[in-house]
């Protein structure tokens, strides 16, 4: 039984049934049932991949409502450090903070102030003696769950901190409930300003408790038409932005791995390149190395799903946005850095589920294996997916399982087709 | 015994991007099979390792798995050189590969400890000029 909230789902009305989504699913969660796309919730980790490659629109990503703040006293947007690439010619980021304060908002914190909170930290976190080495980057909720569904034994590897959105949102709070006593914790809102259905599920799935608190997630892709047409303006925005270049280039990879100033890092990007780092790092293949940063969508998280820009013109972009800014406007004091505040800690780790196993029982499972086996040497090997299953393999997987027949798959009876076929034209 | 599983693997010697294609697959069926994670691991390392010294050494190779509910059994049969010094060949840090492979970051001289580490027994026949087999066992 799965009990995960996805923010992935389909629009049945825009499936034509295509094999487009089946053939890129990293995770193999998805088969084609009735001409229609049906995701399994067990499997699926919200990476957005199939709404990338969907040609008809059909996959989409659940996401909260710019209405929604309305229904708060004092609203609090976090903006990624994903949405600042996404306007052309933009040198200055307190446009865009302006922006967000002229379409409704009362207060902006950036989520990228948190990140170079979460580096400095990183930073000390590398030295702390006993930890699994590579350490692997919290932030990218879906390499954490594809972790947490694959690599097992990867889990104690990934950094025990909370990423940048849940300190930003705590810091967002501490700080308006300063400047504004007569707020209770519940009259404020505070909006996540995302790139990825990814960060929605984390957001979900991983209730935080009432002091950082997030109350809805908004993809780029809305906020940046209600921005575009504010920040048409000509007035000169108030000196918003507290980010320097280590906060703002967390939106691309590389960004975060090269503030922990420390040559012995990796960073790699798309979930495909991001499964065969881990199993590298799985068969312990890369000695050495201190950090991993893996994030699941290509260029990281200018590439994810919900941005508006290719994520090679928006990292372009960043050079610019990047050029005059400090190494960093975030800081932590000598005291600060003696230890890690409680508030910083990624609590629960994810617990592995063994979603690929075939039976809990050992013997039966090897019956099954054996069977799978079999059948995928009758099967002709393609791995079309006319018969609704990424690939012959899985498809023997299915009918192992009771989940399809062998007469789905049209390939293999071709020949009877073509003898059936001829015969009927004969008798006309 | 009738719960007997086999896996065959051939290891492609001409292509060194392809090494680790095997263990990979290993462990998606283990994963499969809902072996505990550190059985999995240790499977999958030993055949990684092995893999990879089938490629470097031996022109490739090829290997079996053999699986019953007590244990992990990779078999893995080469028609490379052989090992001259097999006790050598165990020491940490001994290597012969060639230079062009160390360059490529393998060649560390772990192979052989490694698959010792992960797995439970090992024993090696090589005969110089024929060939080397490996068969590694793993308690389950």
């Amino acid at each position: 039984m799965s009990t995960y909230k996805h923010s992935v789902s389909l629009d049945a009305s825009k499936c034509t049934g295509c094999t487009t989504c089946l053939k890129h699913c990293p995770t193999e969660a998805i088969r084609i049932k009735e001409n229609r796309a049906v995701i399994n919730a067990e499997r699926c980790i919200d990476c957005g991949e199939c709404v990338k490659v969907c040609p008809h629109k059909a996959k989409k990503a659940v996401m909260d409502s710019f209405q929604d703040i309305n229904n708060f006293k004092f609203k609090i947007a976090l903006p990624a450090p994903s949405l600042y690439e996404q306007f052309e010619n933009l040198d200055d980021i307190d446009y865009i903070l302006q922006g967000l304060l002229d379409i409704g908002f009362d207060d902006v914190f950036e989520v990228s102030r948190a990140a170079e909170l979460v580096s400095a930290y990183t930073r000390n976190y590398l030295k702390t003696e006993g930890i699994q080495k590579p350490a692997i980057n919290s932030a990218c909720p879906a390499v954490v769950r594809l972790i947490e569904l694959r690599f097992p034994f990867l889990k104690d590897n990934i950094v025990k901190l909370l990423p940048p959105i849940d300190i930003a949102a705590y810091l967002a709070r501490k700080k308006a409930r300063e400047e504004h006593p007569e707020l209770s914790n519940d009259d404020i809102g505070v909006f996540f300003i995302s790139p990825c259905p990814a960060k929605m599920s984390y957001v979900k799935n991983s209730p935080a408790p009432d002091e950082r608190r997030i109350d809805a997630v908004l993809p780029i892709s809305d906020i940046y038409f209600l921005l575009i047409n504010a920040m048409k303006r000509e007035k000169t925005p108030k000196p918003l932005s507290k980010t320097g270049r280590i906060g703002v280039s967390w939106a691309a990879t590389g960004g975060e791995a090269s503030a922990i100033f420390n040559e012995k890092y990796l960073a790699a990007d798309g979930i495909e390149n991001v499964t065969r780092v881990l199993d590298q790092i799985e068969n312990g293949a890369i000695p050495n190395l201190e950090f991993a940063e893996l994030n699941a969508c290509t260029g990281g998280c200018v590439g994810g799903v919900l941005t508006m820009q290719n994520p090679f013109i928006a990292r372009a972009r960043l050079q610019t946005l990047r050029k005059y800014l400090p190494v960093s406007q975030n800081f932590l004091t000598e005291e600060e850095l003696k230890y890690i505040p409680e508030y910083y800690f990624l609590e629960s780790l994810p617990e592995y589920t063994p979603i690929t196993r075939l039976s809990t029982n050992m013997a039966e499972s090897m019956r099954m294996m054996a069977d799978i086996q079999k059948l995928k040497e009758e099967l002709p090997g393609y791995d079309c997916g006319s018969c609704g299953a990424p690939t012959c393999r899985a498809f023997a997987e299915d009918i192992v399982k009771g989940n399809a027949e062998k007469y789905d798959c049209l390939l293999m009876y071709k020949d009877d087709f073509k003898e059936y076929i001829k015969k009927l034209e004969g008798t006309k | 015994m009738s719960e007997l599983l086999n896996f065959h693997f051939v290891v492609d010697g001409t292509n060194f991007t392809a090494a680790g294609n095997a263990s990979g697959q290993l462990k998606k069926n283990l994963r499969q099979l809902n072996l505990a994670p550190e059985t999995i691991r240790r499977a999958s390392i030993a055949m990684y390792e092995g893999e990879i010294n089938m490629v470097i050494h031996a022109g490739g190779g090829e290997a079996d798995v053999n699986i019953t509910e007590k244990e992990i059994e990779i078999i893995l049969t080469d028609n490379g050189p052989g090992i001259s010094d097999i006790s050598k060949a165990m020491q940490e840090g001994y290597s012969t590969a060639p230079e062009n492979i160390r360059s490529l970051g393998f060649g560390a001289g772990m192979g052989l400890p490694n698959m010792k580490r992960y797995s439970d027994q090992m024993t090696i026949e090589s005969e110089l000029g024929k060939g080397t087999k490996i068969t590694m066992k793993i308690n389950i």
